[in-house]
């Protein structure tokens, strides 16, 4: 395996609000290595893009405060840099696609002022504008968006969804960066739409080495895009490992449940879900913090958090079942 | 097979904006059995709300017939008699919106009973009780306000607030989709076990077609309007004819190599659905469509029974059956 590009240890987020202190991220670890492909995985409210947000420094602080970890990329730590040095690794060595394409462009500017934005901005060196033009076209091409000369003078809104977040991941890969971030890109998109989009992505960090951060809700998604998935709940990261591992045998009663409760496409009905529901973040339950949730919990799940550690070769777990 | 409940009849409902008139279902036709859940799939803009919203009255339709129980019923809400009400009811996609945010949980409950005058104070809270208990909700839930409820729990009260009149046909518009998939497993078998013990009929409107083939009893597909293809949920997946089906198919992510198996083979996902204003003649799909031919951009596929029970409207199947 390559080496290790970024490398987030024991970080805690809260947020500040009227009742308290919402105890969102409890030491979460997640590693990339160059050119691989990380999904990150969980349910509504997990803590998954607060943990991408920590990445890139913009979680909203305050409410949001980090009281713990580092977020190490190539070995420095992201949250004790300058911010006029953040603002050189952000959108150019690490970049991000949002779930919500409409959102992340400006409706009231061409998609080539954007663009072209983007990619001056990103350059190491002085671009004329032709040369910045040129680029962008390329970009466009790249996504593969017919006619990317109509496409520079349209506005969003001339766009349909499946097109306006192609032209979010041409923003995204135009800098070419080290490491991409991709926050649900296809959640709001129909499952043909989907399908292109993801194979597309794929394709392109493929080709241009890329590491990826891909989060996601859907294990079906995440199966498609990541060589590495780790699972998240109410966070924690409980489980991670090689794909083919995670799916086959899943470790984590989390896991178990979740992998139970998706719909196959060859019948059978739905197992039963997880019971329960996630937990306050106001006020978590101690130790393991699904033990409440869990079917197996023991005594000392309620006492102490376990931590994620090697079960077997590429795959770790945070469960005590699996931990003398 | 049991009688049918619900025959919708060449549906047709347009909307006419200053940029043209929307055709968001453009002659269909199906039937839905006593008892039987007829999921409803298609992608954004392919007309299943539409349909859902004319058969529970929210639009009049601009031609066509919905005939429940024989009964001729396409009319507008507003016109349709109490009882018509009462027996058929619709579970939103969104229970953030759907539940009124200054009511609490009991008052949401009670108003279609006290709408449709069941019993008096007393029985009507008795009722309200049962139906939280009936969907597995504390009864001290009575006191909520919908805010204070996670979303699955929302959607708990909805269906609970659907079923307080106990309906015959319950229209459930993406139910599930707002939700995780631990909560929708929870909701969808919670759903089973309910058509089972009172004997309802659904119609599922989704775009998860994973979903329905836990669900459905049979499916139909939509796109731009027209359905193209529809079957029995098993014999749907064992033997998918439409190019457009095999596509949508090939697209789900799945989670297993056993799944994998059931998925079309080398069928790729190209092109957009197009705009309901000006649909492209002849078959709608065509523009998509990997195995498209002449005929196809000039005249409206006839319907194809392919299987038993197994309609597809497609060219291919025409021309296989005339030679």
């Amino acid at each position: 395996m390559g080496e290790v590009l970024l490398d987030i240890r024991d970080l805690f987020v809260e947020f500040k609000v009227y009742e308290g202190r919402l105890k969102v991220l409890n030491g979460v670890f997640l590693t990339v290595h160059k050119g691989q492909r990380v999904g990150l995985v969980g349910e509504a409210g997990c803590g998954k893009t607060t943990t991408m947000k920590c990445i890139l420094r913009i979680l909203p602080s305050p409410p949001g405060r980090i009281t713990e970890g580092q977020v190490l990329f190539r070995g420095e730590d992201v949250l004790k840099m300058p911010p006029r040095k953040v603002q050189r690794v952000r959108g150019k060595r690490i970049s991000m696609i949002f779930q919500d394409p409409t959102a992340a462009l400006n409706p009231v500017f061409t998609i080539g002022d954007q663009l072209m934005t983007v990619i001056r901005y990103g350059s190491q060196d002085t671009l004329s504008r032709k040369e910045v033009r040129r680029r962008a076209i390329t970009a466009l091409k790249e996504v593969q968006l017919p006619d990317p000369e109509r496409i520079m003078a349209s506005y969003p809104i001339q766009l349909s969804g499946g097109m306006r977040q192609r032209v979010c991941i041409a923003m995204a890969l135009a800098t070419e960066p080290e490491l991409l971030i991709a926050d649900e890109p296809t959640t709001n998109l129909d499952v043909t739409i989907q399908d292109q989009v993801l194979r597309l992505l794929n394709e392109l960090v493929e080709q241009k080495g890329t590491s990826v951060i891909f989060i996601t809700h859907s294990l079906g998604v995440v199966r498609e895009m990541a060589d590495w998935v780790y699972v998240m709940y109410a966070g924690n990261i409980i489980e991670g490992g090689r794909k083919e591992d995670l799916f086959r045998d899943p470790f984590h009663p989390y896991t178990q449940g979740l992998m139970r409760a998706v719909p196959k496409l060859t019948g059978g009905g739905i197992a039963e879900g997880i019971r329960g529901r996630i937990p306050d973040y106001l006020d978590p339950p101690p130790g393991c913090r699904f033990h409440p949730r869990c079917e197996r919990a023991m005594a000392r799940c309620e006492r102490e958090r376990p931590p994620l550690l090697p079960a077997e070769e590429g795959h770790e777990v945070a469960c005590f079942l699996y931990q003398g | 097979m049991r009688d049918p409940i619900l025959k919708i009849k060449d549906l047709k409902k347009y909307f006419v904006t200053s940029r043209g008139t929307v055709r968001a279902v453009d002659e269909i036709s199906f039937t839905l059995f006593e008892g039987e859940t007829l999921g409803l799939v298609g992608e954004s803009g392919s007309g299943k709300s539409t349909t859902a919203y004319t058969v529970i009255g929210i639009y009049a339709p601009t031609s066509g017939k919905i005939l429940f129980r024989g009964q001729d019923i396409s009319s507008p809400v507003s016109a349709r008699p109490k009882s018509l009400k009462r027996a058929i009811q619709i579970v939103f996609q969104d229970p953030g919106t759907s539940l009124n945010p200054r009511r609490t949980i009991g008052q949401i409950l009670e108003l279609p009973l006290r709408v449709h005058r069941v019993g008096d104070r007393h029985d009507r809270r008795k009722k309200v009780v049962e139906l939280l208990r009936m969907v597995e909700l504390p009864e001290d839930y009575i006191y909520k306000a919908p805010h204070m409820l996670g979303g699955g729990e929302r959607q708990m009260v909805a269906i609970a607030r659907a079923l307080a009149t106990e309906p015959d046909l319950v229209i459930l518009d993406e139910p599930t989709s707002a939700l995780d998939v631990s909560i929708q497993a929870k909701i969808i078998n919670m759903l089973i076990q309910f058509q089972k013990d009172m004997d309802l009929s659904y119609l599922f409107i989704t775009h998860d077609l994973s979903l329905m083939r836990n669900v459905a009893h049979r499916v139909a597909i939509m796109y731009l309007g027209k359905i193209c293809e529809l079957a029995s949920a098993v014999e749907f997946f064992e033997n998918p004819c439409h190019p457009y089906t095999k596509m949508l198919l090939s697209s789900i992510p799945v989670v297993s190599e056993e799944e994998e198996d059931v998925k079309p083979r080398k069928i790729v996902s190209r092109g957009e659905i197009p705009s309901p204003v000006n649909p492209p003649p002849g078959c709608r799909f065509h523009t998509r469509c990997m195995e498209r031919n002449g005929v196809c951009s000039k005249a409206l596929p006839k319907v194809v029974e392919v299987g038993e029970g197994h309609f597809v409207w497609c060219h291919l199947f025409e021309e296989k059956e005339e030679g």
